[in-house]
């Protein structure tokens, strides 16, 4: 027997607890069921994309930090990867160790967040947000050592990066990665196999692999559906072919999936780390590049693999010192055009727990 | 919730966070007890020589935000006289493009972080607010004043 | 000649207490415990909001409110003051008589309920004869206060968590009762006190462990305790029945539902830990350190565990507590009739063995529907 009531609309957003920023759901209910979706972007617009034309192209890095503001450093890098390959420049040895490193760790402090709050969504009040963080805040201490800020970093220079890792940096590196380690394996044990959340999260919010295959969907969600697509792997740029790491993959595409592969890409990416540690050679940083950038007519895309998916900029130049177009593919974006499929039957807190397992920026989704 | 396992991994849970309880905590109370930051620290505020500076402008045209405002005027000897300097932190992003680009080293990230003001007017600095000689300049990109700063606390090594 | 009866001493003779060492029957005993009732309401509920801040600050890596006086005891005090002074704002939607009302019938049962609860041998206001049903039916009425709320706030996240709330009630409520009543059966009696007279040998947790687990379970999901606080539910609904409160009239709720919480630990202590039983210390003490324990382990669970979803919670009550509630009564009668007098201390293993056995096979039957609705 199917008991209908009438439904109703409910207004989620756009200032929410669990929106990750200002988004807006328009969700129309039928008693505790959600019939259908309206998402409603742009409450966080700032126009990077305009604002880049007027920069010149090293003024845009800081731009670029403030894209997905919990992974600012995959951001920097795909846009100087860009810029690099429109003007031809090379990278120093040093330079794209250092880049991978502080990727890796920026991928470990992204997924720390996007675990967190995920967890904070399915109502684990707070604990493991705050553990996560705690956590995190290791990797900041080592961003703020480096460049002397803890969350926007603007890090990425063209042609390298913008200064040399200090003397304690790496002792320090090399500490954290066994602590991180075993606290991963600790978090696991809290709630891996918690019965609440398997039944929250597993079997929830399925996105079908075709349908995130059309959808250009990417990073973790992607990965969760079974699908193995790593740009690291599939298309490696910086250095990314001298390391050894597996892709994590989840079986069916439900909250669950996405939620341990970011786990276990953590872990892959102390592997990472530990290998570059040990490889990273001494010399430049920073190759010999001029401080007004002026690349050749024409255009270039590059993409790095960051944590919430694929980054994409495609950079043109008319020759001038500022980029004449410069597009972002971002990966939140993507994502979330398949949140109305996946929401649509489940209830009011599967809706919030969907969401949460994208594990979405706002600063990204509106640029 | 199916109890494939018989509430094991609730058992679990509760072990963590029990082991969490008696775990030192990181928190630091802020302003009775302070860590020393990154000698890298980017303060929001800009220091200045005025011995260095010969009035370029580089700082002002690299700036992303434009507001760096500067006037300079011939003086003797071949040289410019600085006549105005001011930078409207408020608006800076503090990305530290302006302490990079500038050729003679004459501009520093500052190394203090408790900059808030009442009025946005005093957001904006002159000449005067930001002499190196009043201010304690930050290590980002001065690697040479690295190790006058005392060294950053790390999290990492701390005791549990 | 008509015979007078003796109205006073008839009337209270099945009223009074059945006070050994507190000399009950007196005016100024509804006195004292009215006022001593009320005094302990609030300071218990100013405890146990600074024990719930301040412990689940611990569990999840935090300080906690550390400012105010030592240890921060007196945030709560200065929260309190700053809900007085602030402006209640009522919403254009309110239906306002009722958006008024709710408070105060969400928080007068919770006193209410203290009448029965003895704090030493016949120290209590009124050793009701019906003691547990009274303190189950009285706690109940807060029911109504919410959906009272939710429903005149004009708010659908109100609406929402009013309607979460008065169906894990209305569940909860009976495997609640069903294992009230095994120690009901084991002490012979409805009084809480008769009832806390009874565990001096040993205390009922021991007897009746399924009982107890799912009094804790069962009143978890009652006072919206995490893992089952739907109807709060901070990163769904924002707050609630209660997300349109300000004010004095939201202090009201947070009394209420922290009472409540009070009430819940303190039945629990009484009727499985042996309330003010206990050696060496004062009766009264005995039972505090009784209710702060229950009330750790209720801060700790909330600490851990992530939040249920609605029909995950009704089957929890419908297709795992109940059967298992049933069962419990059926063994505890069995039990009750087989030693008539005493049972004999050798039950204590069966009863702890045929728990364990019980909620293996529970949870190897109980399965939840699908989550999925097609629309």
């Amino acid at each position: 027997m199917q008991l209908r009531t009438e439904p109703f609309v409910l207004n989620i957003g756009p200032v929410h607890p669990s929106t990750h920023g200002v988004f807006r759901m328009r969700a129309t209910l039928d008693g505790e069921v959600v019939v259908d979706l309206e998402p409603v972007f742009g409450y966080l617009h700032r126009g990077i994309e305009k604002l880049a034309e007027e920069r010149t192209y090293s003024g845009v890095i800081p731009l670029t930090d403030r894209l997905d503001y919990v992974a600012s450093i995959t951001n920097n890098l795909a846009y100087v990867l860009a810029v690099e390959k429109l003007a031809g420049i090379t990278v120093p040895e040093r330079a794209e160790y250092i880049r991978v490193i502080t990727s890796e760790m920026q991928r470990i402090a992204a997924h720390l967040v996007s675990v967190g709050s995920f967890l904070n969504d399915a109502g684990a009040y707070f604990t493991p947000f705050l553990y996560m963080y705690r956590e995190r805040e290791n990797i900041v201490d080592l961003f703020d050592m480096l460049c002397g800020q803890r969350l926007l970093y603007s890090y990425m220079r063209i042609g390298g990066v913008s200064q040399d890792l200090p003397d304690e940096f790496l002792p320090a590196l090399r500490k954290f990665i066994p602590h991180m380690r075993s606290r991963i394996n600790e978090y696991d044990w809290l709630l891996k196999e918690n019965e609440i959340l398997l039944a929250r999260a597993k079997g929830v919010g399925i996105l079908p692999r075709e349908t995130a295959i059309s959808i250009g969907a990417s990073g973790p969600v992607l990965r969760g559906c079974g699908v193995k697509w790593d740009l690291r792997k599939a298309d490696p740029y910086s250095i990314y072919d001298r390391f050894e790491f597996d892709i994590p993959t989840g079986i069916q595409g439900d909250c669950y999936d996405r939620y341990r592969v970011r786990v276990e890409e953590m872990r892959q990416s102390l592997r990472i780390l530990e290998q570059a540690v040990e490889q990273i050679p001494a010399g430049e940083i920073r190759g010999d590049v001029p401080q007004l950038v002026r690349p050749p007519a024409g255009e270039a895309y590059a993409h790095v693999e960051g944590p919430t998916g694929e980054v994409g900029f495609h950079v043109v130049s008319d020759g001038s010192i500022a980029p004449y177009r410069c597009h972002i593919r971002a990966p939140s974006l993507m994502n979330l055009t398949a949140l109305k499929d996946m929401i649509v039957g489940w209830k009011v807190q599967d809706l919030i727990l969907i969401f949460g397992s994208f594990a979405i920026t706002m600063g990204e989704v509106d640029r | 919730m199916k109890f494939e396992r018989y509430g094991i991994g609730i058992a679990k849970g509760l072990t963590v966070t029990m082991r969490n309880l008696l775990r030192r905590r990181i928190t630091t109370q802020y302003p009775e007890q302070r860590l020393t930051v990154s000698r890298r620290t980017r303060g929001n505020e800009l220091v200045w020589s005025k011995e260095k500076c010969t009035g370029c402008a580089t700082c002002a045209k690299t700036c992303p935000q434009g507001v760096i405002h500067i006037v300079t005027s011939p003086g003797e000897e071949n040289s410019y006289e600085v006549e105005e300097f001011e930078v409207d932190t408020g608006y800076c992003i503090s990305c530290g493009l302006c302490v990079e680009a500038c050729p003679y080293d004459a501009l520093y990230m500052s190394y203090a972080f408790e900059l808030a003001r009442y009025r946005r007017g005093e957001l904006v600095l002159s000449r005067n607010d930001m002499l190196i000689e009043n201010k304690q300049a930050s290590a980002y990109f001065r690697p040479e004043i690295s190790e006058t700063l005392p060294e950053q606390e790390l999290l990492i090594d701390r005791k549990e | 000649m008509m015979v007078v009866p003796n109205i006073t001493a008839d009337a209270f003779r099945h009223f009074a207490p059945v006070a050994s060492d507190w000399p009950g029957n007196e005016w100024w005993h509804w006195l004292v415990f009215t006022v001593i009732i009320i005094v302990f309401i609030l300071v218990m509920v100013i405890i146990f909001i600074y024990l719930e801040r301040r412990i689940i600050a611990w569990f999840a890596a935090r300080i906690g409110p550390n400012r105010t006086g030592p240890f921060g005891v007196f945030q709560n005090i200065a929260a309190a003051l700053k809900l007085l002074l602030k402006e209640g704002v009522n919403p254009t939607n309110a239906d306002i008589l009722i958006f008024w009302l709710a408070p105060i019938v969400v928080f007068a049962p919770v006193i209410a309920v203290f009448a029965v609860v003895p704090f030493q041998d016949g120290a209590l206001l009124k050793d009701l004869n019906i003691g547990i049903l009274f303190v189950i039916a009285i706690s109940s009425i807060s029911t109504i206060g919410v959906f009272m709320a939710g429903w005149s706030s004009g708010n659908k996240y109100s609406m929402l968590g009013a309607m979460r709330m008065i169906a894990a009630v209305v569940s909860y409520e009976i495997p609640v009762v069903l294992a009230l009543a095994g120690v009901v059966m084991l002490a012979g009696s409805l009084s809480l006190n008769d009832i806390v007279v009874a565990q001096e040998r040993v205390p009922f947790i021991l007897l009746q462990p399924l009982g107890f687990l799912l009094l804790f379970v069962g009143g978890c999901a009652e006072i919206n305790r995490s893992p089952f606080d739907l109807m709060e539910a901070d990163s769904e609904l924002v707050a609630g029945f209660h997300t349109e409160y300000s004010g004095i009239k939201w202090a009201m709720f947070f009394l209420g539902e922290f009472g409540e919480m009070v009430v819940m630990a303190t039945l629990i202590a009484t009727l499985f830990l042996g309330g003010w039983q206990g050696p060496g210390l004062p009766p009264w003490l005995w039972l505090l350190i009784k209710i702060f324990i229950v009330d750790f382990v209720m801060i700790w669970t909330r600490a851990t565990l992530p939040r249920v979803r609605i029909d995950q919670l009704m089957a929890l009550a419908w297709k795992f507590m109940f059967p298992l509630a049933l069962v419990n009564l059926i063994v505890t009668a069995i039990q009750v009739l087989a030693w008539p007098d005493a049972l004999p201390l050798y039950v204590i293993p069966i009863n702890w063995v045929i728990t364990v056995m019980l909620v293996l096979l529970g949870s190897k039957l109980f399965k939840l529907g699908w989550g999925r609705v097609e629309v």
